[in-house]
Order: structure tokens, then C-alpha cells, then sequence
């Protein structure tokens, strides 16, 4: 096969799985919050309310695209891009299986850091170019929690690193099903909890959801977007929830490996268990969203700095030396 | 010894309710395509029995927003007995209630001396205008077809 035919391929894959998993988790996030709190949810757009989300995406599709007067208009238009790719860019080194993958990196979990803390610059012009008091506080705030967050998470995925002893997300797979048991048990638990809380943080999900909380500032750096702008920025945001938690079931949990299954059929159940696992964990981030207040902004501070990144690094330490001693 | 007792965080304590409520009976009703189960004594709609209506304009001077418009007459009635005297009748031509300007605290059912005036639980009588709020005697006499049967006083 060509390299360019190849590249279609993997571009069309990953341009209809992105969009169909974040509605699949809008769907999720809604009619799931909706039962949660005892009401019926979105009854009447078809099936009882079940396709509401593609509904609300061709809402926004034909809603005016107003761009302030005083705003940076270059900087503005692009801010959506940059979430956009930089959440995108995360599906290149998701592992579906050993062989169904855009490309297995040698360096996959820095290329996966690295490129989704590329959202920063996005939030922040987007902040700062609305030309809006809302939008900078917000957008200020998403870059100060957000830098701090990004901590914590590389250094929880460190641990995962030094134990699998590859950067390379398949590796790191193929490392836990040679251990025979997943990461999370087998000696990362904690790394997992601090990654899910940092991952939560990143992704600006309550109860983290300080750059966007409503009742102080308006909606944020969202403040002055709206149709397909807007969009843009709530479906990378579900797209952001899917590949967090994709990359924390591969990371701790195991990814597509599941055991007792024949290793020759993994190209056929690797994509419906990895995405059974992400959805799962997905669905305790809703949980978490629709139980919990939302924090100020010094305890989210303190939370990242005085309690996961210590302990992220005595994670470590743990773990290098029991590399080093078993 | 002091007794062992397992403590578990408050927050894993919130997400349990929260993640039990999935599992529970919605407690909202889908309105327009079922209703409520009103309680018979609801504060719904006044209704009036126009029969037993006297026009003593009691009730029209009790209220507090003065939204009962009552007009009526007399009219002469034929003698009982043959030589008797000729009596007045009271006849009822008007009895408006604004439901625009009614707070329902309900005195006017309270203070009729004659029963004309009964609380229904019908509730959906909303319109687009607020003059079309303005119900004259005979959609009142309507109302009395949903006024529930008197319900045993308790204890």
C-alpha cells in the first residue's frame, strides 16, 4: 500500500471515530446526568431523546458566527484550531490493537504529552483576543491551572514509563501483558489516581472547571464564541474526555489486552475492549461531574502543587527503586 | 479496645447517592402527556353553584383584590296562596371572577352563607390574553362538574 493511501485511510478513520465518540459521550454525559438527577432528560428529538446531540450540532452549525468588534480577529478564529488539533493530534498514538494504530511512536507518551499541553496556547488566545474582561480572567486561569496540572500528569506517567521500561504505548501494553496483570494493581495505583485527577483538571471538567465556572465569569474564554466556533470547543472537549481516558486505560489498565481471549483475534475485540474501558472510566468522570461542587481557586492550586505533585514524585522514587531491587 | 470502624471519605459517600439515583423512579412528570394526581383539595379554580347563588355580594366585598364582579336583580314572584303577597326573587345576571387578579386565597368560598362557591383542582385554564382570564358565571358553573366529592374530615 502507498504511503499516501495509507495516510487517507488513517486520516478518514480517525476523522469519523473523533466526532462519532464525542457525541457517543455527549449522549452518555446528558441522558446520564439527566437519570442521575431523577428526570427524563431530552424526550422528544427521536428515539426518546437519543440522537439530541446530533440535534444540537446542526443547531450550532446554523447559528450566526459573531466575532466582536474589538476583538484580535486572526487570533480569535484560530484559537478553536489549536484545541482542536491538539486534542485531534492525541488519536496517533492510541493503540487498538498492536497493529490498528496511526503510528506506533517510539516516544509515544512524550508525544502524547507533549502535544496536549499545546491546548494552553489555545485557551489562553482565546482569552486573551475576545477583547473581554470574562473571557481574559478565564482564559488566565484555564493557563494557570492547566500548567499546573500538566505536572502531575507527566510525572504520574512516569512511573508508568520507568516500570514498562518504553515510552511506546504499545509497549507499554505489551509490558502489562507480559506482568499479567494491569498496571493499576500491579504497583500504579497510585500514579492512576493522580493521572485521573490531573486528566480531569486538563480537560476543565467539574469539579476543575474554574476557567469556565459560570457563576463569576460568564462561560470563560468560551464567553464571546458562538455556532461554529463554539462547536468546535465542545466537541474537542468531549473528544479530550475520550482520549484521556483511552490513553488512561491504556497506560493503567491494560488497553485493548484483555486475558483469556486468543491473542490472533486482538485486531477485532482490541478496539471494542479499549473502548468498553474508556467508556467506563468515562463514566465515573460523569460521575464525578455531577456529584461535586466545583473548587476555588487557591484549594485547586493547593491540590496540584502541595499534595499530587509530591506525591507523584514519591511515586517514583517508589517505583525506580523497586525496579531496581525486584 | 476501642471498636474498629471503618471510615469511608464523605465524597465516595455523595458519588454512592448520586450513583444509587440512577437506578430510581424519575420523580418529574411529563406533563402535557400525563398529568399530575392532583390532591382533591387543591387550590385549582373556583367554581360556582348558580343555583344556590343569592347575590348577597358577600363574597365580592370579602376579597381582598376585589376580583368577583357580581350584578343582579329582583324579580317578582307570583304569590304562593292565592291573595298572598307578592314576593322578590334575587336573579343572578353577572358573576365574573378575574382569575388575573385572584391570589386564591379563597375567603369568598369561606364566606358564602349559602354553599354557591366550591375550591375545584382543575388547573389548566391558562390562556394567551390576560383579559381572556376573565370567566363569566356559566364557564364558573362549568368548574362545578370537577369539583371533587367532600372528603371525611380526619381524626
Amino acid at each position: 500500500m502507498s504511503f499516501g493511501l495509507e495516510l487517507i485511510i488513517k486520516i478518514a478513520t480517525v476523522a469519523a471515530i473523533a466526532p462519532a465518540m464525542a457525541l457517543a459521550l455527549t449522549i452518555i454525559e446528558i441522558k446520564g446526568s439527566a437519570y442521575m438527577q431523577r428526570r427524563p432528560g431530552p424526550l422528544h428529538v427521536g428515539l426518546r431523546g437519543f440522537i439530541f446531540p446530533i440535534a444540537e450540532v446542526i443547531k450550532f452549525i446554523q447559528k450566526e458566527d459573531i466575532i466582536p468588534t474589538k476583538a484580535d480577529k486572526s487570533v480569535f478564529k484560530m484559537a478553536p484550531a489549536y484545541i482542536f488539533i491538539s486534542v485531534f493530534g492525541l488519536f496517533v498514538v492510541i493503540p487498538a490493537s498492536p497493529t490498528l494504530i496511526v503510528r506506533d511512536l517510539e516516544l509515544g507518551v512524550f508525544y502524547f504529552l507533549a502535544i496536549s499541553s499545546l491546548s494552553t496556547i489555545g485557551v489562553l488566545t482565546a482569552g486573551w483576543s475576545s477583547a473581554n474582561k470574562y473571557s481574559m480572567m478565564g482564559g488566565l486561569r484555564a493557563a494557570g491551572q492547566l500548567i499546573a496540572y500538566e505536572l502531575p500528569l507527566i510525572l504520574a506517567v512516569i512511573g508508568v514509563v520507568i516500570q514498562a521500561e518504553t515510552m511506546s504505548l504499545v509497549g507499554i501494553v505489551e509490558a502489562q501483558k507480559e506482568l499479567g496483570l494491569p498496571f493499576i494493581i500491579a504497583g500504579q495505583g497510585v500514579a492512576f489516581l493522580i493521572f485521573m485527577v490531573a486528566a480531569t483538571a486538563e480537560m476543565m471538567r467539574v469539579p476543575f472547571d474554574m476557567p469556565i465556572g459560570e457563576s463569576e465569569l460568564v462561560s470563560g474564554f468560551l464567553t464571546e464564541y458562538s455556532g461554529i466556533r463554539f462547536l468546535l470547543f465542545y466537541i474537542s472537549e468531549y473528544i479530550n474526555l475520550f482520549v484521556m481516558c483511552a490513553i488512561a486505560s491504556t497506560l493503567f489498565l491494560g488497553g485493548y489486552h484483555i486475558p483469556f481471549l486468543p491473542e490472533e483475534w486482538v485486531n477485532f475485540y482490541g478496539p471494542v475492549v479499549l473502548i468498553s474501558k474508556t467508556f467506563a472510566l468515562a463514566s465515573v468522570l460523569i460521575l464525578i461531574r455531577w456529584s461535586f461542587p466545583r473548587f476555588r481557586e487557591d484549594q485547586l492550586q493547593n491540590i496540584a502543587w502541595k499534595i499530587l505533585i509530591p506525591v507523584s514524585l514519591v511515586n517514583i522514587l517508589v517505583t525506580a527503586v523497586m525496579k531496581v531491587v525486584l | 479496645m476501642p471498636k474498629f470502624k471503618l471510615r469511608v471519605p464523605g465524597f465516595l459517600k455523595g458519588m454512592l447517592i448520586v450513583f444509587l439515583n440512577l437506578f430510581k423512579k424519575n420523580v418529574t412528570v411529563n406533563y402535557p402527556f400525563e398529568k399530575e394526581k392532583v390532591t382533591p383539595r387543591a387550590r385549582g379554580v373556583i367554581a360556582l353553584d348558580e343555583e344556590a347563588c343569592t347575590s348577597c355580594m358577600l363574597c365580592a366585598r370579602q376579597c381582598p383584590d376585589w376580583c368577583i364582579y357580581i350584578e343582579g336583580h329582583k324579580e317578582l314572584q307570583p304569590p304562593s296562596r292565592p291573595g298572598g303577597r307578592e314576593r322578590s326573587r334575587p336573579v343572578l345576571d353577572r358573576f365574573d371572577i378575574d382569575y388575573a387578579l385572584c391570589m386564591y386565597c379563597g375567603i369568598c368560598v369561606e364566606v358564602c352563607p349559602f354553599d354557591a362557591l366550591f375550591w375545584s383542582p382543575d388547573y389548566e385554564y391558562s390562556e394567551y390574553k390576560m383579559t381572556n382570564l376573565l370567566h363569566d358565571k356559566e364557564k364558573l358553573n362549568e368548574w362545578l362538574n370537577t369539583v371533587p366529592e367532600t372528603q371525611p374530615l380526619e381524626s
